[in-house]
């Protein structure tokens, strides 16, 4: 007999691997549709499989909570069983040998714990208290509930313009949204547990450049009401528009050159060109919007549109830096991300031409920097993040376009002070290499390592570390802020003044262009109805029959990115939009969860809200 | 040496010290479940877990060594709270019919859940149910079973046999027999080690009490008890007496007192065996040395242990025709019982009831050979009782042993000398072997102590003795682990020996697994003392010295090897097989 053999794969175990993957992608998206105490026990069963066998706790203990578990699903439970559940789960976290137990138990301790109130409404009232997140799940997912399975069956039916009208229902910058939105859609598509989630993104984008014709929305009667709204951010213009669509006079007051907010004043062009930015907010606009620009509203000015407007929406974002806090911080060549963003807004190029530039940073805005300095001529660019690239907040692809345009990432480098030559000029950046660590607040967390500080040579250092929101006068008037977020009433109105409603990312704080959408959204429905109406926003283009097609396994359609060589020498679009024959075939995958599954039972179509 | 606190006792102890010991030496006592020093260090159970400072997890005490500088917490709340509930999610699979097993009052999960204070069962019961051939001398209730493993360990580790292991995995592991074969269709040696190991009432012994009470309550029976050497070392050890009270002679009236008609001993055919088998190796040197085509193949194997039997027939079957042709004595017992003695007496051989107690598991099915039957096809030892059974039938009969007198065996079946009566430990059969041998080779006994060299515990002795100008060379195993590299040696050649014994469980009898049960402690090296005792303090100390062995030859066998010695106390080990 050989003393040793090669390792080979057996099939059994190659069908292991495919299950653990197609187990990955069913959970990788499913996480809007469980009851949390029916997922508490399928985890356990299933942390269970992996036990060997050998241990108490884990061998015994994990089916223990599982019939305890059922116990509390089938009626049986009492307070004394969520108190054996902790017991139980806690002594299979303490005693365990081996990770498969204590993190078994470690998970089973974080959802008794996260969800005792679901617990308790099973165990006193025999039934789930959980809402039902999860209706159809890309429009769940969506934070403004765009009716994507509708829109997708009418790109697919090559009925484009339908399309957008669709998506216009509930977001009214459908040509922003297919270049720049995160897509938290596609974290819950269906289509994921067959092999990839749909490209949502891809096919909304696809629906705006392919329209057949343009059109324009019905406007109600006029209602003689006038809103302000301060500020013209995707908030504020959201609003604007749902509002002027409802009847009601709309003037918005921006105070720089342009309308767009962040749209224009902190994503560059070559990923949201301004011309397209443009016909969209002037689309928005010909509905019959007055626009003062360059108008900043102090608390003054705001008490004064408050006597002038039957309301006003206050869509202010957050447009202040963020400070370091390192020596030498204000030294020339240090600038922020947002100043350099907004003066690339207003079509002030900086000359970085033989520069080596440092980005501090590892969110998108970081790399926003990083690539629009390589346009603009300089010589070197890093980007200096403390933590590893796999902690970054910036999406994947960001962080790729920014790798493949040249840009270093210098990854587990914590800046620590700004270098200055003789003339108080910045001329390097002196940072600590850290080690990555335990978790804080979830995500591993860097320290200083023993390697010693070195200097980064630099003629200029970009901070991208994050926006504040100049709420401070508005404070000082009385408007209630939390850590500079102004406070609002669920309904979006401003306690204390009547009238005033707020949203948007000086709501929020810093958060994504879906969710100021829909903040606007949700803030000319209410204010609507603050001021005596009941306006419905609907759609008078149905949708085509559903076709059964049957399931095809189909890879996902990705958009293509033109050359790096070539597009670090312009401003244009990185990304290319997808071909008519991809864009047929992704939207062919679509699952249509609007009418299978329980979509064709409860919320399957949102027609008017 | 590295310095830990424990409770708050500082203490230094030698590195590579576990903490279960460490705190031992300082006077606590961690509990424990699956543990088994050497053989069990797996950590399973999770009973033994302790805070150690700046640990967020509890760590097991008997598998994970002290540190220099280690704060050990043994009794936290944390530590108390995780305990108490391993042990009831223990007691969620396990049958806890306590009034109704055999361990009840020697069970180790019954005092480690009595010590923490549990008094409800808070969880679901699971109890696994298992097939089970109930006629095997072997019997696993799986009800019972708590996964400590160690049922496992010590049949790989220690018999190297491999009969049990971990059958499913996650919450439906279970130990069972590897493959979930029938224990019948397996080379299970039927030792008993794994009974012996286990903390709880998973595994036991057949229970034939009830045969042995229905005999001797049949008044046309004559029940004829046979005592082994190795159960005079141990049967007092679950009621209370010290070895010194617990005295073979007691047992014998007790045994008396219960209804047995007689009561003999066991050492006086391990004499009868000696001489056999003496004669056996004589002869069989003197066939291989004279050499030619017929010369038999060296060294010779003890035969007088079936466990052992029962695994070199099942592993290496290619040296069954070295395993002496003398049947064990209790199998000798048995066949001079149910015809001369019986004739003797003017009884029947049917009319006999043979019961033999012995320290063993193996000798149940060595009784049930179809080889080991009289002319009428009777067995001729009908029922074999381990030592715990026979505890179990003096307690059922409500007797107080203290209070018995020791009472002489019966003779003449019922005397035997100290080389009998080493036979229930290891080397025992070896020395008392040579003892005869040398004597039937030189004609004169040796010094009783001469062959001293094969005594020891080491699981695979050598020795090398001149028999009369011949060099013998012979080698002592216990433990089939140690007997099968033995055998493994033998067969490349690596080692020669003209005489080999093997017990296969460690120790010997003395280790048996039929013997009574203290969870943790290996007894047989003191149990060995007594036998040792017993035949230094042997007014005769050779079994050809043995007068009844001696008159038994003469009125009725012969001589060693004689046809009818050959008929009657010989056997064919290849006419029956193992599965």
């Amino acid at each position: 007999m050989a003393r040793l053999h090669v390792m080979e794969r057996s099939h059994a175990q190659a069908v292991m691997d495919d299950l653990h993957d197609a187990l990955g992608r069913r959970l990788a998206v499913s996480s809007l549709a469980p009851c949390p105490v029916e997922f508490t026990a399928a985890l356990v069963r299933m942390c269970s499989t992996q036990s060997c066998g050998k241990c108490t706790p884990c061998r015994v203990g994990l089916r223990a909570l599982d019939d305890l578990l059922q116990d509390v699903l089938e009626g049986d439970a009492n307070d004394d069983t969520l108190a054996l559940i902790e017991r139980t789960a806690e002594t299979i976290y303490y005693s365990s040998d081996c990770a498969i137990g204590y993190e078994a138990g470690e998970m089973a301790l974080t959802a008794i714990r996260g969800f005792r109130d679901d617990f308790e409404h099973h165990i006193q009232h025999h039934s789930c208290g959980f809402d039902r997140a999860e209706q159809v799940p890309c429009v769940s997912g969506c934070p403004a509930h765009v009716d994507i399975p509708g829109y997708i069956s009418l790109v697919e039916a090559g009925r484009n313009t339908d399309a957008v009208k669709l998506i216009r229902k509930d977001n009214p910058l459908p040509c922003v949204c297919g270049l720049v939105c995160e897509h938290p859609c596609e974290m819950h598509c269906r289509r994921g547990m067959v092999d990839d989630p749909m490209n949502i993104l891809a096919l909304k984008r696809f629906a705006t450049e392919h329209m057949e014709c343009d059109y324009r929305p019905a406007i109600a009667s006029a209602t003689g009401k006038k809103i302000a709204i301060v500020g013209g951010g995707p908030a504020g213009l959201s609003c604007a528009y749902y509002l002027v669509v409802m009847g009601h006079k709309v003037t918005i007051f921006e105070q720089r050159k342009h309308l767009g907010g962040m749209l224009r004043y902190g994503i560059p062009s070559y990923r949201l060109p301004r011309e397209r930015l443009q016909s969209e907010i002037d689309w928005i606009l010909a509905c019959g919007i007055d626009v003062e620009l360059e108008h900043s509203i102090d608390a003054a000015e705001l008490e004064r549109l408050g006597a002038d407007f039957d309301s006003v929406y206050l869509a202010i974002g957050a447009h202040a830096d963020k400070k370091l806090g390192l020596p030498n911080e204000d030294a020339p060549g240090v600038e922020s991300a947002v100043k350099m963003l907004r003066a690339i807004g207003d079509e002030v190029m900086p000359d970085l031409s033989d520069q080596r530039i440092v980005v501090v940073g590892g969110g998108n805005v970081a790399m926003d920097v990083a690539r629009s300095a390589v346009r603009l001529g300089a010589q070197k660019v890093s980007i200096v993040y403390r933590r590893r690239i796999c902690d970054m907040t910036a999406q994947d692809a960001e962080i790729a376009g920014a790798q493949a345009e040249g840009c270093e990432i210098l990854e587990l480098t914590a800046p620590v002070a700004v270098e200055v030559d003789a003339s108080g000029h910045a001329c390097g950046l002196r940072v600590q290499p850290q080690i990555i660590g335990e978790p804080r607040r979830g995500r591993p967390a860097p320290r200083a390592s023993e390697e010693a500080e070195r200097v980064i040579a630099c003629e200029r250092i970009y901070v991208a570390i994050g926006q504040d929101i100049v709420s401070a006068p508005f404070e000082a008037m009385g408007v209630a802020c939390k850590w500079g977020r102004i406070l609002t009433e669920p309904d979006g109105s401003v306690p204390g003044f009547d009238g005033m409603f707020c949203g948007g990312d000086c709501q929020t704080g810093p958060a994504t262009v879906i969710r100021a959408i829909n903040a606007g959204k949700v803030a000319a429905a209410n204010i609507d109805h603050y001021l005596g109406f009941d306006h419905k926003i609907g759609i008078d283009t149905e949708l085509p029959s559903l076709k059964l097609k049957g399931l095809h396994k189909c890879g996902r359609c990705e958009l293509k990115e033109r050359e790096a060589g070539e597009r670090i020498d312009d401003w244009e679009l990185v990304e290319q939009g997808l071909s008519s024959e991809e864009a047929r075939q992704e939207a062919s995958r679509c699952l249509r969860c609007d009418h299978f599954g329980f979509g064709s039972f409860r919320g399957g179509r949102i027609d008017q809200w | 040496m590295v310095t830990i606190t424990i409770d708050g006792n500082v203490c230094e102890v030698p590195a590579n010290t576990t903490i279960l010991e460490a705190a031992a030496s300082v006077g606590i006592k961690i509990p424990t479940l699956c543990y088994l020093k050497d053989l069990n260090e797996v950590g399973g159970c999770r009973v033994c877990v302790v805070e150690v400072e700046g640990a967020e997890h509890l760590v097991a005490a008997c598998n994970n060594i002290v540190l220099d500088g280690m704060v050990v917490h043994t009794n936290t709340p944390k530590v108390r709270a995780a305990r108490m509930t391993n042990v009831e999610l223990l007691l969620s699979q396990h049958d806890s019919s306590c009034t109704s097993c055999v361990r009840s009052g020697n069970c180790t999960l019954q005092t480690v859940a009595n010590d923490l204070g549990i008094y409800r069962l808070p969880y679901k019961k699971h109890v696994e149910h298992n097939s089970w051939d109930r006629t095997f001398p072997l019997i696993r209730d799986n009800e019972k079973c708590i996964r400590c493993l160690r049922c496992i360990q010590v049949c790989e580790k220690v018999q190297g046999l491999g009969v049990w292991d971990l059958t499913n995995r996650a919450s439906h592991a279970s130990v069972d027999v590897c493959g979930r074969k029938p224990i019948t269709e397996v080379d299970c040696a039927a030792c008993g080690q794994c009974i012996t190991h286990c903390p709880v009432g998973a595994l036991r012994e057949r229970d034939d009490t009830e045969r042995v009470f229905d005999a001797m309550a049949d008044p046309n029976k004559v029940v004829m008890f046979q005592i082994a050497p190795a159960v005079r070392t141990s049967w007092g050890e679950e009621l209370g007496l010290s070895r010194e009270e617990a005295t073979v002679e007691r047992l014998c009236s007790l045994l008396h007192a219960m209804g047995a008609s007689y009561v003999f001993d066991t050492d006086f055919s391990a004499d009868l065996t000696i001489m056999e088998e003496g004669s056996e190796l004589l002869h069989r040197i003197a066939r291989h040395d004279a050499g030619g085509e017929d010369a038999p193949a060296l060294p010779l194997m003890t035969s007088c242990c079936p466990g052992w039997v029962r695994y070199v027939k099942a592993r290496y079957p290619q040296f069954v025709p070295q395993v002496s042709t003398s049947k064990s004595p209790q199998q000798m017992f048995g066949a001079m019982a149910k015809t001369h003695y019986a004739d003797a007496l003017g009884v029947e051989a049917k009319d006999v009831f043979c019961v033999s107690v012995m320290p063993c598991v193996a000798k149940k099915t060595e009784a049930a050979l179809p080889t080991m039957v009289g002319e009428g096809g009777d067995p001729d030892v009908d029922v074999v009782l381990t030592v715990r059974e026979v505890v179990r039938m003096i307690r059922a009969s409500h007797m107080d042993p203290a209070s018995y007198e020791d009472r002489e065996l019966d003779r003449p079946l019922g005397f035997g000398t100290g080389a009998g009566v080493i036979f229930g430990t290891t080397g025992g059969v070896m020395e008392a072997a040579l003892r005869s041998a040398y004597f039937l080779v030189v004609g004169e006994n040796p010094a009783p102590d001469a062959f001293k060299g094969v005594r020891g515990c080491d699981g695979w002795r050598e020795a090398v003795f001149d028999l009369n100008g011949r060099e013998l060379r012979v080698a002592v195993a216990h433990g089939l682990a140690n007997a099968g590299k033995l055998l493994d040696a033998l067969e490349r050649g690596a080692v020669h020996y003209d005489f080999v014994e093997v017990m296969a469980c460690p120790g010997g009898c003395v280790g048996g697994g039929g013997q009574p049960i203290q969870d943790g402690v290996e007894l047989a090296d003191e149990r060995a003392a007594v036998l040792r005792a017993l035949d230094h303090d042997a007014q005769i100390r050779f079994s050809h010295e043995n007068p009844d062995v001696a008159a038994c030859y003469r009125d009725f066998l012969c001589e060693p090897l004689s046809e009818l010695s050959e008929k009657l106390l010989h056997t064919d080990h290849t006419a029956w097989d193992m599965p």
